[in-house]
């Protein structure tokens, strides 16, 4: 037990890290999950980070009530943002978030209250609320409790039907806008929460933290992990976290030190994982039998599912294999 | 706001508006042809300016050869962006998500090797690279530098608007993004044509990218952030895929800016930008022109 303490006083960063980081590759997921891309998770988490972080430093609000007011406040923005566009088709959704993002970086660093450009500093009240293991994990632990529920709910299904064909599950009557804008304030509110507990991990915000860049590293999270399976988002963030841990022990090559590139680092993994990997790593998983990883697999109708006796579903998703998705590309010009 | 310098202002929003909707087109012209979001053209956009002032600054060169040289050096990378990022999915018939993705991986490798190759800090063109002149009329005035920049983008949209419509390359665009398979069946070598519309599309973004940095005399790898929200607003303002759409809204992109400017709050430009690119999305998501590529011409 006191080498468990040790090993968390060690690694309390990282092992911090890799549960915030988990809540917002989850955030993503959850508009992933019906196709559609949205680059607004890190401004989402801005909005939580710094709703949470006024109230507990201003008005001495406990960390659960401030998070979840970041929550209700980041997925009231998101459900204005969202409404009008998810009628739309998806790359207005892409563009809109990228337009989202850039503004919220805009408020916070032009609003003297936030700290502005300077950043945020939250040590300076009297009380100090902060976000640790357990706080982090009984989080993560809730979220994985609802994305196990969702799955086969009908809300669940909804969401895969559009995923697969969106205007094949408009015929059957499934209310698509409806369950979009869900799913995207649901994943706004994910990564407010996140971003809640993140900035009481740290003493200071800065508007730089919430960037594109931030952005991207989810996107890469969910990615990396595989989009048809909620576990591999969790698992995605695993591994990235640890690994761009890792790459700051790389020595440099001709002296140029690989940590000083993150870009490069994700936008070959994102590439890489893309092209020749479209279902993230999980996918890779599938056929690998050792018992750590058969744990984390998706069920297939021979693992614990279909003992539960659920429907096996179909591991194939960001792309079934020929097929398009929501757009086949002679109807996709409106 | 102050009146008197509205007609600086205006002309300001013009300048710069003409190398928006260059940077625009871009855009525009793949995901008229592909139905692909590429957004790694802002990457490109940057490496443009970089390689000019690199030639310029480094190599000596004189700014017409070195224009020259990032357009084709800046065209023959949008191949290459095209080869990595898009032909394996295509190939696969991967959804409308993951060249977005892939693209967007691309453009954070372009913008890595940026800071790796020509180091992260702010550039600038030597002093004599483009003669100071500037012409005083009324209380506007007015820099030769950028009256060459306006007719130089004028020049190259014509000069697209042209191509598109009246040559047999463009005609074979126009197919494909009519129908791919169709424009296959009737002859249309699907891939060169590919081809030739990313070295196209990324060469303006390329001529896009010299223009605004002669312009404002800065360059720097993270410049492309500066212009991509505007390029994507002006795509939706004129209408995905439209080319004259994509011109026009370009100016008025320009104008939107010289309006923060006018109210005096400049550094909220972006936000002015967004609120009329959410209004678009809200009122008339088809784009202010809303004519695409297949249907033009």
């Amino acid at each position: 037990m006191q080498a468990l303490v040790d090993f968390y006083t060690a690694n309390s960063f990282l092992i911090n890290l890799i549960g915030i980081n988990a809540m917002l590759a989850l955030s993503i997921y959850m508009t992933l999950s019906c196709a559609m891309l949205s680059l607004s998770n890190a401004a989402s988490m801005a909005v939580g980070a710094y709703t949470a972080a006024l109230l507990t430093m201003r008005t001495g609000w406990g960390l659960w009530p401030a998070a979840l007011a970041g929550a209700v406040v980041a997925g009231l923005v998101a459900l204005l943002l969202g409404l009008p566009i998810l009628r739309l088709r998806g790359v207005f959704l892409a563009i809109a978030t990228i337009g989202f993002g850039e503004v919220v970086r805009i408020v916070i660093v032009n609003t003297e209250a936030l700290g502005g450009s300077e950043g945020f500093r939250l040590n300076t009240g009297q009380t100090t609320v902060t976000a640790g293991l357990w706080e982090i994990y009984a989080a993560l632990a809730v979220l994985m409790y609802f994305f196990a529920r969702l799955k086969g709910s009908r809300m669940g299904l909804a969401l895969e039907a559009i995923r697969e064909d969106e205007s094949a599950a408009r015929t059957m009557g499934i209310n698509v806008t409806l369950y979009k804008v869900a799913a995207y304030v649901i994943g706004a509110c994910i990564a407010a929460v996140a971003g809640a507990l993140y900035a009481h991990t740290r003493s200071f915000l800065s508007p730089g933290d919430f960037g594109f860049t931030r952005a991207v590293d989810i996107l890469v999270f969910a990615v990396v992990g595989g989009t048809f399976a909620w576990r591999g988002a969790i698992a995605g963030a695993f591994v990235m976290t640890i690994l761009s841990e890792v790459l700051r022990l790389v020595p440099p090559i001709a002296g140029v030190y690989v940590k000083d590139y993150p870009e490069i680092f994700s936008g070959l993994v994102l590439l890489l994982i893309i092209l020749f990997l479209p279902n993230g790593l999980l996918s890779a998983a599938l056929h690998v039998r050792l018992p750590l990883v058969s744990l984390w697999r998706p069920d297939t109708g021979t693992g614990a599912g279909a003992q539960k006796g659920e429907v096996a579903p179909d591991p194939r998703l960001l792309e079934p294999d020929g097929a398009e998705l929501a757009s086949p590309s002679g109807s996709a010009k409106d | 706001m102050n009146l008197a310098q509205l007609p600086q202002q205006l002309l300001n929003g013009i300048f710069a508006g003409s190398i928006y909707a260059l940077f625009a087109l871009g855009y525009t012209l793949v995901f008229g042809v592909l139905d692909i979001l590429n957004l790694a053209h802002a990457a490109i956009f940057m490496l443009g300016a970089m390689v000019s002032w690199w030639l310029v600054s480094a190599q000596g060169w004189n700014l017409i050869p070195a224009f020259a040289a990032a357009f084709v050096v800046c065209g023959l990378l949008g191949i290459l962006l095209d080869r990595v990022a898009f032909l394996r999915l295509r190939r696969r018939g991967a959804g409308h998500l993951s060249p977005l993705i892939s693209s967007i991986g691309m453009s954070l490798i372009f913008v890595g090797m940026a800071r790796l190759l020509f180091n992260p800090d702010r550039k600038q063109f030597p002093f004599s690279t483009f003669p100071q002149v500037y012409y005083d009329i009324g209380t506007v005035r007015i820099r030769l530098l950028d009256v060459v920049i306006l007719l130089v983008s004028l020049a190259l949209m014509v000069g697209l608007n042209w191509l598109v419509r009246s040559t047999i390359t463009g005609k074979c665009m126009r197919a494909i993004a009519e129908n791919p398979r169709a424009a296959a069946l009737l002859g249309v070598d699907i891939e060169k044509v590919i081809m030739q519309t990313f070295f196209i599309a990324s060469a303006l973004g390329g001529a896009a990218g010299v223009l605004y940095g002669l312009s404002l005399n800065s360059i720097e790898p993270t410049m492309g952030n500066q212009v991509e929200l505007k390029g994507l607003a002006i795509i939706i303002l004129g209408g995905m895929g439209s080319i004259p759409g994509a011109a026009i809204a370009g100016f008025l992109i320009g104008m939107v800016e010289v309006l923060s400017v006018a109210f005096g709050r400049s550094e909220l430009r972006d936000a002015f930008v967004f609120a009329a690119l959410f209004l678009v999305l809200l009122l008339r998501p088809q784009g202010i022109f809303g004519r695409t590529l297949s249907r033009a011409g």
